[in-house]
């Protein structure tokens, strides 16, 4: 049954990724790039996940367990540290070069294009490299 | 602003909040999908979960596209870009324990405070290099 509850997560969440146009890199960076195009859809992408995550979350999180588990897996840390910042800086960094995040970038595979198979083998890389020389 | 597309980025929004919303409610877990496509592949502990979840990820846009017929998106170019691109997005979100998904939804939607520091940082450097390379 995780299984199967993970598996329509991921359909749901690539799903929203591919309808609301982040899955092409060309709609990213016309959000990223502060020009007299900007896009500001993403902002609104942003705001239509949270709008449903945050209700969802207050609404159920708070008590007991989940539906089909022991407990809740939540992050538990609270202080910034160097690892958060120089991550999240660098991170920022490769999804401005490009335009990709991992979830539009892992969602793009089935299209079969080198660019996006390439950039998911650098970030497999960039994940492996990350656990073996943790900062 | 000629191509702002308000309602299609309001509804996918929501479908991605759906989504991650369905894993914490069931499966008490948090929908970060850099944390859990790399635990599924260097993590032996929770791997199968793991997987479905980066099946339904590649499958996602073949149901949009079986939906509406004109669907379609670009692609990036291969060349250095796109290594250096993933390498920095896969060690960055590795080092920063997370991406737009994880820190931006999730995390903002806690009010952990590691979150919102995260994503202000990433959205920074993702529109000053975007701004300037583009």
């Amino acid at each position: 049954m995780p299984v199967v509850i993970a598996l329509l997560a991921g359909v749901l969440m690539s799903a929203g990724i591919a309808y609301s146009q982040m899955i092409d890199p060309a709609k990213v960076l016309g959000f990223l790039s502060l020009n007299k195009n900007w896009d500001p859809s993403l902002m609104l992408v942003m705001a239509g996940a949270l709008a449903v995550y945050s209700a969802g979350f207050w609404l159920f999180a708070g008590k007991g367990k989940p539906l089909l588990a022991e407990h809740f897996h939540l992050p538990t840390k609270r202080e910034l540290d160097k690892p958060l910042v120089i991550g999240s800086l660098l991170f920022g960094a490769g999804w401005g070069l490009v335009g990709y995040c991992p979830g539009p970038a892992l969602a793009a595979i089935s299209a079969g294009s080198l660019g996006t198979l390439a950039f998911v083998a650098a970030m497999v890389a960039g994940w492996f490299i990350s656990r073996r020389l943790p900062i | 602003m000629e191509n702002f597309t308000p309602i299609s980025a309001l509804l996918g929004g929501a479908l991605i909040g759906l989504g991650a919303l369905i894993l914490l409610v069931f499966s008490g877990r948090i929908a970060g999908i850099s944390g859990i496509a790399s635990s599924a592949l260097f993590n032996a502990e929770g791997r199968s979960w793991r997987l479905a979840f980066l099946l339904g990820i590649v499958l996602g846009p073949l149901l949009v596209g079986a939906i509406i017929a004109d669907f379609s998106f670009s692609t990036p170019e291969l060349g250095w870009q796109v290594i250096v691109a993933g390498l920095l997005v896969g060690i960055g979100t590795g080092w920063g324990s997370g991406c737009t998904s994880g820190h931006g939804i999730c995390g903002i939607s806690r009010l952990s405070p590691r979150s919102l520091a995260a994503t202000v940082i990433f959205m920074f450097s993702g529109m000053l290099i975007a701004t300037l390379l583009h």
